[in-house]
């Protein structure tokens, strides 16, 4: 099996396995990053968010080899401490329920909100469309999301 | 799911203490029942009993506070409610207060389960009591020690203080409560006292849920753990007739494949390979008697147009109400299959070995998972040990431990730690669906009044348990009748969020908005004017309070400004009396382009005193959408016996664009608190439903709405 060097959260991490397989599994199960979760495997539920190059993109959909050359960001590399403003937001909203999307849902947000410093209520709902929170802890995400707009 | 359980709390022997080796004090509980005379109280924490006791507490020399908690959290927050419980109690300081998953199943925990919104009801007494007796054995410890009588003594946040104003930490007189006798009656905190029921805590869990640490049991690791990825029949009613798995095994990192039932397991060293080997394989499969939804609508249209019924409950003479009426109305309501689709698909973890076996997952149903792995292995179930992991939802799937036997069955054919790990595909396709039925309902109008009310029931596998049948508008109405049949299908079927209500409450309240219109009275009136019938009934069988009932229908009136909206706003009104809850709500609706746009839903709740406010109010929130959702959007079907639909991409769930805002009230008052996880859904339904008729003149009579309304006009 071939091997790939992948930037993850900052640091250069080696590993060897098939060509096809997804970013989200090799996190989960390669490199023991498993907060990134597995929810659809089809690009549809949002649960595998990650950042490249800053960009939220879905780990499902993302084949190791063909990540060579970009920056890797999952939701444990958000920040050091736990303490990105739409993390804290989370917190002081207490938006999760069951809590299986909300890294998803947390890349998603921090994504979307580096683009966009200070969106409308219409802009973030486009936003968070794409992300599924099966206990529909809808009604906080919007509002967490607000307030991390505030505070970055 | 059974609805009554009583309450009865044992005293005696519920509690036993020790000194922990390490320092500090360990206390052990079971909840409702008393625990084994001779059970041992471990020194350490590292070798817990869950066998004696369902629960612990333990209290450290620096007064830190750590309870095992001991209800398995599906997101309906309890992992954080049943400790502030005993915490406010115990008098505790809730910021020294942590709470870990407690590993556990027993045979005397009578409800170890979480579901039917039960775990806060039937927990409170004793969650009470245990905080209440371990604060007692403090004070009698700072008692002795300062020589003063324990009347004198005061607690608060952790500190008991004495008439000189001298101090302790709880920390500091540990080591001598666990010498002293357990206090047979200890006196309860009065309500207006709680410092920490009643006020905001945020989930317990919050840090790792944000910083993505393992929780979950698709995280969950092991030494030499194989994943296994399980291919079943494809359709309900197949049986496995051969196979190849020549393919499979020729896919990287592919270990084993091996044939169980009618089912293949691909053992791998990773998820992916399991996954690519799976879809691998070849299987051909023969069919019995293979269902599909056209069948399923004939064979339940057929029940209700027939004579062959159990009659659940009956009050009066119908039949006299029917040829006695001014008018009868008639109307059919049809609900589909549905299944949970929680977001982290099933998953389970079993090392079976030659004298133990392991279990870890997610399990609404710890205890019961557990007799079935014995029966299933030929073991004793006191050498199966089952730990929880925190789960990415449950809605009643994980009630049913399938997934857990499936992996108990594989790990003892191959004598190795195995995961069965679904994908969405699998999760969706091999379900225990909310099962597909109908209700026909039947209501005699008679001098402007309701007079009669027969309600048939046609559902696949079971109908609706005892107690729903004494639901709202039970005992409303003089001549009343629920008639119950059901047809055996071999699709697996079971209990999804509020089972039977999730449906039957858009049936009845869509109804009662139809005869309201039909009696041209205001249909909240009509509501309040019925459940003036039942206020003082002598049915002990009726499980709602008419004025509770009243009270939250009042406080919803006012709060969604009833009647005096803003123009081009269309409200619908629907209340439900929910395991145990009394709700009610009001969908606000507006129009574009034809089209109903949800915009606001507005609730009220009666579940008694609120423990937890802000996990309270998110529960609410969260059911109502959901239970919006899947009135709106949530299609399932069945081709010979295969499922239509298997992932989000032809099944479709609510999304934030689609998720109108959620305003919740709760009736104040003392009484014993209600779970919540459950009922802010089956109102939900009937509210859009009765709201989009105002908007269109259109009634709704099958879910999903969607469909219906794209069937008759509105979208073209």
């Amino acid at each position: 099996m071939p091997n790939y060097t992948l930037n993850i959260n900052g640091t250069n991490q080696s590993v060897t396995t098939d060509e096809d397989t997804p970013l989200l599994w090799v996190l989960r199960d390669e490199l023991n990053l498993v907060g990134t979760k597995f929810g659809c495997g089809i690009a549809q539920c949002g649960a595998c968010t990650v950042h490249l190059d800053g960009t939220a993109v879905r780990s499902c959909q993302m084949k190791v080899s063909l990540l060579d050359d970009v920056k890797i960001t999952t939701i444990e590399g958000l920040s050091e401490d736990g303490k990105h403003p739409v993390q804290e937001a989370w917190k002081e909203i207490d938006v999760p329920q069951c809590g299986y999307c909300q890294s998803g849902q947390i890349m998603t947000a921090s994504a979307f909100l580096n683009e966009n410093s200070n969106p409308s209520e219409e802009k973030i709902r486009e936003a968070m469309h794409g992300n599924i929170c099966r206990c529909a802890s809808y009604n906080r995400i919007e509002k967490a999301v607000k307030i991390a707009a505030e505070k970055m | 799911m059974k609805l009554h359980n009583k309450d009865n709390f044992s005293r005696r022997n519920f509690l036993k203490t020790s000194a922990l080796a390490g320092g500090g004090l360990l206390i052990g509980f079971n909840f409702l029942t008393a625990c084994k005379p001779e059970a041992t109280m471990p020194v350490d924490v590292t070798s817990l009993n869950f066998n004696d006791f369902n629960a612990f507490i333990r209290i450290s020399d620096e007064g830190y506070v750590t309870i095992f908690s001991p209800n398995p959290e599906i997101g309906q927050g309890v992992k954080t409610a049943m400790p502030m419980i005993i915490a406010e109690e115990l008098d505790a300081n809730w910021n020294k207060v942590r709470v870990e998953q407690g590993a556990l199943d027993t045979k005397k925990f009578t409800r170890q389960v979480a579901g039917g919104s039960q775990s806060i009801r039937q927990g409170w007494d004793a969650l009470r009591q245990t905080g209440a007796t371990a604060r007692q054995m403090l004070l009698n410890a700072a008692a002795t020690k300062w020589n003063v009588d324990v009347s004198t003594l005061k607690t608060s946040k952790g500190i008991i203080t004495n008439a000189n104003g001298d101090e302790f930490n709880y920390g500091d007189v540990v080591k001598e409560a666990a010498l002293l006798e357990v206090p047979e009656d200890v006196k309860l905190k009065e309500t207006k006292d709680f410092t920490i029921i009643g006020k905001d805590a945020i989930n317990v869990d919050i840090d790792k849920i944000i910083t993505g640490k393992p929780l979950f049991g698709l995280d969950y690791k092991a030494d030499n753990m194989m994943i296994a990825s399980v291919l079943r029949p494809p359709a309900f009613g197949q049986k496995l007739v051969d196979f190849d798995d020549t393919k499979a095994k020729a896919v990287n990192g592919v270990v084993d494949v091996l044939k169980f039932g009618d089912k293949i397991a691909v053992l791998a060293n990773s998820t992916w390979s399991a996954m690519k080997g799976k879809k691998a394989l070849s299987a051909n499969w023969k069919s019995e008697k293979p269902e599909s939804t056209k069948n399923h609508d004939e064979i339940l249209t057929n029940i209700l147009d027939g004579k062959k019924f159990n009659t659940r409950r009956e009050d009066g003479n119908v039949k006299k109400a029917f040829t006695d009426a001014d008018k009868v109305i008639e109307r059919t309501y049809h609900a589909p299959f549905l299944p949970h689709n929680c977001l982290e698909p099933m998953n389970f973890y079993a090392d079976v070995t030659a004298d133990k076996v392991h279990l870890v997952g997610p399990i609404q149903t710890p205890q019961w998972t557990v007799n079935r792995v014995a029966q299933l292995l030929n073991r004793k179930p006191e050498t199966i040990h089952c730990e929880m992991t925190r789960m990415g939802g449950g809605f009643g799937r994980r009630l049913y431990g399938d997934f857990a036997l499936e992996a108990a069955e594989i790990s003892d054919i191959t004598k190795q730690p195995i995961k069965v790990v679904f994908s969405r595909e699998d999760d969706m396709t091999a379900g225990t669906y909310r099962p597909a039925s109908k209700y026909r309902i039947k209501a005699s109008l008679k001098s402007g009044k309701v007079s009669g009310y027969y309600l048939k029931e046609a559902a696949i596998n079971g109908n609706m348990y005892g107690a729903i049948t004494n639901f709202f508008p039970a005992g409303c109405i003089p001549n009343y009748k629920v008639d119950t049949e059901s047809h055996a299908s071999n699709i697996t079927t079971g209990a999804w969020r509020a089972p039977y209500t999730n449906f039957l409450a858009f049936a009845e309240q869509t109804f009662f908005d139809e005869l309201a219109n039909e009696l041209g009275v205001d249909t909240i009136q009509l509501r309040l004017d019925l459940l003036q019938n039942v206020k003082n009934t002598t049915d002990e069988k009726i499980e709602y309070s008419g004025q509770r009932m009243e009270d939250t229908i009042k406080l919803v009136r006012e709060k969604a400004n009833w009647g005096n909206t803003k123009e081009g706003i269309y409200q619908g009104f629907a209340a439900y009396y929910s395991h145990n809850t009394h709700v009610a709500e009001i969908a606000d609706i507006s129009l574009k382009d034809e089209y109903p746009i949800i915009e606001k839903v507005t609730v009220a709740v009666d579940c008694g005193i609120l423990v937890n406010p802000t996990g309270a109010k998110n529960q609410v929130e969260g059911g109502v959408l959901d239970g919006i959702g899947h009135a709106m959007y949530a299609d399932f079907s069945f081709k010979d016996g295969k499922p239509e639909h298997k992932n989000f991409d032809t099944y479709r769930l609510i999304r934030m664009q689609e998720a109108p805002k959620v305003e919740v009230y709760f009736v104040e008052n003392d009484k014993k608190p209600t779970g919540l996880g459950e009922p802010g859904l089956p109102p939900a339904g009937g509210a859009i439903a009765n709201a989009i008729n105002a908007a269109l003149g259109q009634r709704l009579y099958s879910q999903p709405f969607v469909k219906e309304l794209k069937k008759n006009t509105v979208l073209g």
